[in-house]
């Protein structure tokens, strides 16, 4: 059972977990690019490496989508929109990082207790997999909590989806169609996003998500 | 029936793409204005078409059911008179100069599209496709959410964004979690996707997994339907938008994100030893009432007023679907009907009226009954309707919902009348003030489509009155379909 199959793939996905956790206390923009970036290369590894044990050839589009869009054009992208804002240096995480990171830990054993649990019957990789994508996904999820800024938002939520192609395709033999749309909704999703930075730093001259607060329809 | 070369099913998706690529390309307001009205009356005639034609066995991509015909011929009317209506009002924006014309060409390209996508999550009969429809026609929204480009505008559309996505995300979670479930019965590969086949087989598969998929797939869909806890989005998403969008947001999306898990629903049904979705939906559809009741009273933006009306119908809706039964069934695909007619003729007065008094404000707008004698009792009309008073047909779904109710859970039915009878006071007291009185602020004569509105409120007076026997047959078969 404890393959080397198994075993690497268990690191790869044990090792996304690992850097979302990392993504949680990092309070520079800069950092917290390139943390994502070091998550994104590691999902296309863990891609990869599904797509060669389970000997299906479509993974390994996955993996490189994953690869040059999130590793590389997508951070290299919101590199530019921080500098190009001038915030760099912006720490902006609205919870301290001691709570944080208990949440996030906290939030990594409940999906491992739950899906080790209802998945008793499934292959081991495959609930392993589940398992810890299920984590990533909460641990975005916590990201996009925690902060006040659109970009980190932002990341938080792509990190989110990565977690989600990690579940794809830990899946065996899922469909391609599912695949590519997610890739594909990233990058519309990016391009949406895109759009809204420059949007709100046209109109508000910060990409603080809090001056936007001040602008809610019932207290005009 | 069937002619050569016409599939209803290709022209319901086929028309709208197209149309939205031409629609892309084509300068000139007037021009693509009448060619949205088009394109949107040809895909409502093609809908028409699937009643009449010889259904295929379903595919693995495209089913046609008695289900889905519903949803399509609804979605695809209220999608063809909010085109008329966003002919005008668009105009009226043109001139004002709240829009340029890029942002036209833009606005009705991407209504196509959210066509488009509504409509191929409708037919598809594949849970990923289903999916990847559902956030297509979400992310062309969230743009014209934030076509305005104000501060407000662009806030709401964030705030969309940004939830939105995540329900998504545990959506595409939860259809992954029902592919595993499926996959020791079915096989790899394509045909655990395929929702008919998985409901031919759904008993043998693993019921812990299904739970889990179930909960995380009504987290991530309701979060779209507007239930209660998961509804941040909703009333800022209507309130800052354009009104043709807040129409077909409360009239025709959240029933997409219902549709989604009524499948699913279904899905479960079949699985013996899975929990019952039923008393979650049911807690949560109560929890959405009483909440949206309550928020009823302090609303100061007609457009957010009724933003949370549809909060408290949707809940209506998720509360029936949750009981379940051939009747509480009916009442509730009779109510979805209904309230997606009557919420988005009140979207189109309120638009008209928000244009010519040039504000939201509920307590600038005063006496409109006695300056626009149309759109004032046109809104009089619609708020009725939706308060859920005789003879209209929303008070016939609710009735249906409460005495089913009733007759099975009691107490629940007090809850239940006791939120009705909250938001009916609410609204009551809105309108009285916004209808009757002196008249205040602008009284310039309206350039309003005055016929999208009427027609819908001419459907929702004619099934208080008297519904079709075929419709009822129609609805009956759906709500067995159901469970």
């Amino acid at each position: 059972m404890h393959s080397l199959a198994f075993d690497v793939s268990h690191t790869l996905a044990g090792g996304l977990v690992l850097i979302s956790l990392m993504m949680l206390y990092q309070d520079r923009l800069y950092s917290l690019l390139n943390v994502f970036a070091l998550h994104a290369l590691v999902l296309s590894l863990s891609v990869a490496w599904q797509a060669f044990i389970q000997d299906a050839p479509h993974l390994y589009v996955t993996a490189f989508i994953a690869l040059v869009f999130k590793a590389i054009v997508i951070p290299v992208a919101l590199h530019r929109i921080v500098k190009q804002l001038g915030i760099h240096r912006d720490i902006e995480s609205a919870v301290g990082i001691g709570p944080t990171m208990l949440a996030g830990m906290g939030l990594v054993a409940l999906s491992l207790v739950l899906m080790l649990r209802v998945t008793s019957d499934a292959d081991p990789l495959a609930r392993e997999d589940l398992a810890f994508a299920l984590s990533v996904v909460l641990l975005g999820l916590l990201v996009m909590v925690t902060r006040r800024n659109a970009v980190s938002q932002v990341v938080g939520f792509m990190s989110l989806e990565n977690g989600l192609v990690l579940a794809a395709t830990g899946a065996k033999g899922m469909p391609l169609v599912v695949e590519i749309s997610v890739a594909f909704s990233i990058l519309i999703a990016f391009i949406v996003i895109g759009i809204f930075l420059f949007r709100i730093r046209e109109r508000f001259d910060s990409v603080d998500v809090s001056a936007l607060d001040d602008f809610r329809g019932e207290r005009r | 029936m069937t002619l050569p070369f016409f599939d209803p099913v290709t022209a319901v998706l086929l028309i709208p793409i197209c149309s939205a690529a031409l629609l892309a390309a084509l300068p000139g307001y007037r021009l693509t204005a009448r060619l949205n009205v088009l394109a949107s009356l040809a895909t409502f005639l093609s809908a028409l078409c699937l009643f009449v034609m010889e259904r295929s066995s379903p595919g693995p991509y495209v089913l046609i059911d008695d289900l889905n015909i519903v949803f399509i011929v609804l979605n695809t009317f209220v999608g063809f008179t909010t085109s008329i209506f966003s002919a005008s009002y668009i105009a009226h924006e043109l001139e004002t100069g709240r829009l340029t014309p890029t942002y036209l060409r833009f606005y009705h390209a991407m209504y196509q599209t959210m066509m488009f996508g509504m409509n191929l999550a409708f037919v598809s009969n594949n849970i990923g496709l289903m999916w990847v429809a559902v956030e297509l026609a979400t992310l062309t929204t969230v743009l014209m959410v934030g076509i305005y480009r104000t501060h407000a505008a662009l806030e709401a559309a964030w705030k969309y964004f940004i939830l939105g996505s995540v329900g998504i995300a545990l959506a595409l979670f939860g259809t992954i979690l029902v592919y595993m479930a499926a996959r020791p019965v079915m096989g790899e590969g394509q045909d655990g996707m395929v929702w008919t086949l998985l409901v031919e087989r759904a008993a043998n598969f693993d019921a812990a997994l299904l739970n889990v998929a179930f909960v995380f797939l009504f987290l991530g869909y309701g979060t779209k339907v507007g239930l209660a806890p998961l509804h941040a989005w909703l009333p800022d998403a209507h309130a800052e938008g354009p009104t043709p969008i807040s129409a077909v947001l409360s009239g025709l999306l959240l029933n997409v994100a219902l549709y989604a898990l009524l499948r699913f629903k279904i899905l479960l049904a079949a699985n013996p030893a899975s929990i019952a979705p039923g008393p979650l939906m049911v807690t949560m559809g109560l929890v959405s009432l009483i909440f949206a009741a309550f928020m009823l009273y302090r609303r100061r933006d007609i457009k957010r007023l009724f933003a949370y009306s549809s909060i408290e119908h949707m809940g209506i809706i998720v509360f029936a679907f949750g009981m379940g039964g051939p009747l509480a069934n009916f009442a509730g695909l009779l109510h979805m009907v209904m309230h997606s007619l009557t919420k988005s003729a009140i979207f189109y007065a309120v638009g008209h009226i928000a244009q010519i008094k040039g504000t939201q404000r509920i307590s600038r707008i005063r006496g409109l009954t006695v300056t626009h004698p149309a759109l004032g009792w046109g809104l009089v009309v619609g708020v009725v309707a939706i308060a859920g008073l005789p003879p209209l047909g929303i008070f016939m779904s609710e009735f249906l919902v409460v005495s089913s109710t009733f007759a099975r859970q009691p107490l629940l039915a007090i809850v239940l009348v006791f939120g009705l009878l909250l938001a009916f006071g609410a609204l009551t007291l809105r309108l009285t003030s916004v209808a009757f009185g002196e008249p205040r602020g602008s009284t310039a004569p309206a350039d309003a489509s005055y016929i999208p509105m009427f027609a819908h409120l001419a459907l929702v007076l004619g099934a208080g009155i008297y519904l079709p026997a075929p419709l009822v047959v129609w609805f009956q078969h759906v709500a067995q379909l159901l469970g």
